[in-house]
């Protein structure tokens, strides 16, 4: 825990994202306004004492869709990398307690899945459904579990010798039991640094697909999808660039210093 | 060696099955079909005439008869003609009787997006190979830090902000670049100087767009790497041998930092790819991104599938070159020694 | 070894530093000119415009976008056209004359018209392209208005006759649209294959000059057009998908006029001085409305009382002031405003919203404990879909406030195109829309209105049957004397106001935002819009574009 503490990557990390995770939190009760309230009196004004971040090109206030946005991000990372984390742990286990034909099996599939461009594979999917909040994080989650499968399988490898798993396996304890309280508790590390990562990323890749019009839908707020609307107006409202970016950056950034962190706080102690 | 190549050039054909296979199905998961982006709701258009087009294009086939249709045709590259742009065959030109040449949309935009990638590679492979290196030697000074935050935010941030943001300043507050496009409007008349320079003019927005995320992951990387290296016993062995301290670095750390630097970048292949619909769209850059951004939008399904495939493809053959590569660089793997 | 890491480095940067001096060499030069001093007409120039899509294929009826009949619009002519004042005016054909039983049309054609190759233009051609539309297999979805032409012929060089089934009033309006292409050139050829759709041969004012995919499409002046040689020597149309950067590229002055937004014309334009210096804007009405249609099958939208009850609780003041800042007309004819087709009589519905509750309850909506209104147990409360564009998000916002403050529940889905007409539209799946119809010059609405058009893919996807628009719709088809189609047409709107199958919401302004150097546009736009007479728009030689060298 010290050695954690002092590492600085990983201390700002934190800070960043509970900050973040808090006013995601708390917005419903902080907001000043209604991020759906539309004032057609207010359209595109400059970032004031009335309206901290400016309002849109509808008069909204982009403060409380800025904290509405935080969110849906957060939703999105959480859950898409939940989806592609259970998904990655099952098939990562599987190919690495069985090995053979099954071991073979997955990693032809994760070679294949990491071989065809993973934007072109999200766009065209989320294209074809419709998009919407649960398709992207779905889509999301089923693209992204191929790291963390091959994570597993490279722990389970390592520790399937061990003289503890021998033993649970002389006792006669079947597979899956082995595999949940033996194995995969000392494969955590991996698992626990990509999913945080892997967070940052979905968060990027949810305001990209937002940005391009094939994430979250009008008229719920999205850091993506408020910068839309800063494009149209880049050199006349550049409160509506300058925030979504801003915080999309600061997110990101929360979570890959928080991931690199975590890794450069638990790996040597695994090198052990 | 041989034997190893020739097992992971065997490999590829049972990907490119599963490749077409998930290519093919995606596409049927869409509701709608090529008639609707073209003629729904204009009043003057009606159903009959839709219906036909329908036909004309097997899309009332059953989904396996399609699958092994499109199969047949694609081992023999032909991907067809694209739906939303009616002649123009997917991938490569076709000469007409008359010997008028209608070239392949992915023949057109498959250049600009390799011509983007393989500078953006090449910046990233020598930018990131200085950066991690500094960093690694200067550990923990202000040097290193302020490399490392750099790359941080190279990471973290939003590739589309960054391009508005940039393409604002340079190209509007100060008329430094062109805002999109790939060739300004009096490009014909220019000297092939100045053609050169209208492109490179072009480019340097969306090749550094587009490189940002990969520089940093991999500056980290060599970073990561070269510091791995440098605490191992090999290089106290030559330390203690005498050797000078540039010599150790340059010479043997860095040697063993690349090779695994090699299969790195040859894994960020489909994140490049993938990566130029953003850089390409907001820019206008006619590449194989924007391509297929636009395919997606129109559901021009033959050329969606072909640049799904194409771009597998070329996703393997990078992966191929890259162990091609790390397997010369290695003496062992060169040697048989090791797989 | 560290010297030459440290050379590399310094020889790198070194690099960049030289490529930014060249590159920031070439800066444009900023002078101040005068843009409204008075400036002589002559040949010559280059306007540059944008287009969001690139064009499939120059020959528009197989051709299925906007961009591609955009372009084609330059290179071919039809057998008429529209004047400024929106009346049929010569285009190949010099005059026309139509038959006692008006079953019959008779087409003369100018003399001594020529292809761009210096072919002849005969009526050979005329014929020959309506055996092509009307042909099965031309893959174009627009062969049914010229299948109802029963005969045609073309009894000598100059004269084309067609007669119809029996008279068809749009039947003029068809003509306006039809490309003439050459049969001597397209007589063997595939017209769904033809080389011919990536480099035509057409008779209008403009050749192709060159065409580089994905980038540009580049047009010259033809000198054998039919109606003369256009002012301006060179067409530049530049492909730039997004439109935020058509905006940047027209303040940069990289693009000479572009569509522009309702906050760009009010807010931006007049905030930057520098802007309004070079640029002028310019409005004039559309030809087409956004409304909000109800699912007429489904409860309780098919009840009368609740249609006009919604109407009146929607303020659509507020809604063309905030959605279109203003720049918009609220509509009661499904027609343009100012045309003889727009029925005078009518007015909108006003924002009434107690006339709204009261009509309500009449229907048995009562207001429950919370507010929200209430029949047999069940809330009033629907899902509006609408497509990506941000006016009808916008629209369908406002809407939905309004509705709220009444007591009826309304939700919100933006859907993508394709999903939204395959998905929810075509399949009747949905409960209202925000939509738009942009609509041709005659006033025949027979595919949007008529009872027999409610199959799955037609137009009259609400559902609406009234016997007696009916029997209207099909009158004016047939009605060929303007006065008398004048009369069916307003009877027309009158029911359509009366059973509110639609809420109208406002008939938007084109706004468009051109830079002075292109002179000869006319102000007020006329009705047939500041386009109509492009071909005789001119820039002045002093204020040419001078990196793009006259050839």
């Amino acid at each position: 825990m010290s050695v954690f503490l002092k590492n600085p990557l990983a201390i700002s990390g934190l800070i960043i994202i509970l900050v973040i995770l808090v006013l995601a939190l708390i917005a419903p009760f902080i907001v000043p306004y209604d991020p759906n309230f539309i004032d057609i009196n207010s359209i595109l004004l400059s970032p004031s004492m009335a309206h901290l971040m400016g309002t849109d090109g509808l008069g909204r206030d982009v403060f409380s869709r800025m904290l509405y946005g935080a969110q849906i991000s957060l939703l999105v990372g959480f859950v898409a990398v939940g989806i592609a984390t259970l998904i990655g742990v099952i098939l990562g286990s599987l190919a690495g307690f069985y090995r053979g034909w099954v071991d073979s099996l997955i990693m032809r599939v994760v070679d294949i899945m990491l071989s065809i461009p993973t934007f072109f594979l999200i766009l065209a999917v989320i294209a074809f459904l419709t998009p919407s909040i649960w398709n992207i994080m779905i889509v999301i989650g089923l693209t992204s579990w191929m790291g963390v499968t091959r994570l597993v399988r490279a722990e389970f490898f390592s520790l399937r010798q061990r003289e503890f798993v021998l033993a649970a396996e002389a006792m006669g304890s079947s597979h899956f039991s082995i595999i949940v309280k033996h194995l995969l508790p000392n494969s955590l590390t991996p698992i626990i640094v990509s999913s945080v990562l892997g967070i940052a990323s979905a968060v990027l890749v949810e305001s990209g697909l937002s940005f391009l019009g094939l994430g979250v839908q009008a008229p719920t707020a999205s850091w993506g999808n408020i910068l839309t609307d800063g494009k149209e107006y880049i050199q006349f409202a550049w409160w509506l660039s300058l925030f979504p970016g801003l915080a999309i950056l600061i997110t990101v950034l929360g979570y890959n210093l928080l991931g690199e962190g975590l890794r450069d706080v638990l790996d040597p102690k695994n090198k052990n | 060696m041989i034997s190893y190549l020739i097992k992971r050039i065997l490999w590829m054909i049972p990907m490119m099955i599963g490749i077409s296979l998930i290519s093919f199905f995606i596409m049927h998961l869409a509701p709608g079909d090529v008639t609707s982006s073209e003629s729904s709701f204009n009043p003057r258009a009606s159903e009959e005439s839709r219906q036909k087009l329908r036909e004309l294009y097997n899309l009332d086939k059953p989904v396996v008869i399609q699958y092994g249709l499109w199969l047949k045709r694609i081992v023999k590259l032909d991907f067809g003609n694209s739906f939303a742009s009616h002649q123009k065959p997917v991938l490569w030109e076709q000469k007409d009787k008359s010997g008028n040449v209608t070239k392949g949309l992915i023949q057109e935009s498959l250049p600009i997006t390799l011509m983007i990638n393989l500078i953006g590679i090449f910046i990233i492979f020598s930018i990131s190979i200085v950066l991690g290196t500094i960093s690694a030697v200067r550990q923990n000074t202000w040097v290193d830090r302020s490399i490392t935050l750099f790359v941080f935010i190279g990471f973290a941030i939003p590739g589309f902000w960054l391009a508005l943001l940039l393409m604002y300043w340079t190209g509007v507050s100060n008329q430094w670049l062109p805002i999109s496009g790939l060739h300004s409007p009096g490009f014909q008349n220019l000297s092939s100087f100045g053609q050169f320079i209208d492109l490179l003019k072009h480019l340097v927005l969306p090749v550094s767009i587009s490189s940002l995320s990969g520089l940093a992951g991999i500056s980290l990387y060599v970073r990561n790497g070269m510091l791995d290296i440098l605490h191992q016993d090999f290089i106290t062995t030559a330390r203690s041998k005498g050797l000078k301290e540039k010599k150790v670095v340059f010479i043997h750390a860095l040697k063993n930092a690349i090779l695994p630097l090699i299969t790195i970048i040859g894994l960020s292949i489909p994140g490049l790819i993938g990566g130029s619909v953003i850089a390409e769209s907001i820019f206008a850059i006619p590449g194989m991104g924007k391509l297929f951004y636009d395919s997606v939008l129109m559901r021009d399904f033959p050329v969606i599938m072909g640049i799904l495939t194409i771009g597998s493809i070329l996703t393997l053959i990078g992966n191929l070159l890259a162990d091609i590569g790390y397997a010369w660089a290695d003496p062992r793997v060169r040697k048989g020694l090791v797989k | 070894m560290h010297m030459k890491i440290k050379s590399i480095l310094f020889n790198f940067i070194t690099l960049i530093i030289s490529l930014v001096l060249l590159i920031s060499c070439s800066k444009k030069s900023s002078e101040v000119i005068d843009y409204n001093k008075k400036f002589i007409n002559s040949f010559g120039g280059t306007l540059v415009n944008a287009m969001a899509g690139e064009p499939s294929n120059l020959i528009a009826m197989v051709a299925g976008d906007s961009a591609s009949s955009a372009i084609a619009g330059n290179i071919f002519n039809s057998l008429i056209k529209y004047d400024e004042n929106l009346n049929y005016a010569p285009d190949l054909a010099e005059s026309w004359k139509i038959s006692n039983n008006q079953k019959t049309i008779t087409f003369k054609l100018k003399k001594n018209l020529k292809w761009s190759d210096g072919s002849p233009l005969t009526s050979e051609d005329v014929l020959f392209t309506w055996k092509l539309i009307t042909n099965p297999a031309t893959r174009t979805p627009y062969g049914s208005d010229y299948q109802l032409v029963k005969e045609a012929s073309a009894p000598d060089e100059l004269t084309f006759k067609i007669t119809y089934a029996s008279s068809y009033a749009p039947a003029l309006d068809t003509w306006t649209a039809l490309h003439i292409l050459p049969k001597h050139i397209l007589k063997d050829e595939d017209i769904n294959k033809t080389f011919f759709s990536r480099n035509p041969t057409g008779s209008s004012y403009y050749k192709l000059d060159e065409w580089i995919s994905g980038q540009q499409v580049v047009l010259k002046a033809s000198n054998n057009g039919a109606s003369g040689p256009p002012s301006i020597k060179k067409l530049i149309s530049r492909i730039i998908p997004d439109t935020s950067s058509q905006f940047l590229e027209l303040i940069a002055d990289n693009i000479d006029l572009m569509n522009i937004n309702p906050i760009q014309y009010q807010r931006v334009f007049p905030a930057r001085k520098d802007l309004q210096q070079k640029i002028a804007l310019y409005k004039e009405l559309g030809n087409g409305y956004t409304y909000l249609g109800f699912n007429l099958k489904k409860a309780p939208f098919n009840d009368v009382r609740v249609r006009q009850a919604l109407n009146f609780a929607i303020d659509k003041d507020e809604v063309i002031k905030g959605v279109l800042l203003g720049l918009g007309e609220s509509i009661s004819s499904p027609y343009k405003p100012g045309t003889r087709w727009n029925n005078p009589n009518l007015s909108p519905y006003p924002y009434k919203p107690q006339k709204a509750l009261k009509l309500l309850s009449e229907a048995g909506f009562v207001k429950n404990e919370d507010g929200f209104l209430v029949k047999d147990g069940k809330s009033l409360k629907f899902e509006i879909i609408t497509n990506q564009n941000k006016q009808r998000e916008m629209t369908a916002v406002l809407i939905q406030r309004r509705l709220q403050e009444i007591g009826v529940e309304v939700s919100i889905r933006v859907i993508e195109w394709a999903s939204f007409v395959n998905r929810f539209i075509k399949t009747g799946d949905f409960d209202a829309v925000v939509l738009g119809w942009s609509l041709s010059l005659d006033p025949d609405q027979y595919n949007i209105w008529h009872s027999s058009q409610q199959g799955p893919g037609q137009f009259n996807f609400l559902g609406y049957e009234n016997k007696k628009v009916d029997k209207l719709l099909e009158l004016g088809r047939k009605e060929l004397n303007p006065l008398k189609r004048e009369k069916i047409y307003h009877r027309f709107s009158e029911y359509l106001l009366e059973d509110s199958p639609i809420v109208y919401l406002y008939a938007g302004y084109g706004l468009s935002a051109v830079h002075k150097r292109v002179k000869g546009i006319k102000k007020p736009a006329p009705p047939a819009g500041i386009y109509h007479n492009n071909y005789n728009w001119f820039i002045p030689k002093p204020l040419r574009r001078n990196e793009i060298l006259e050839q």
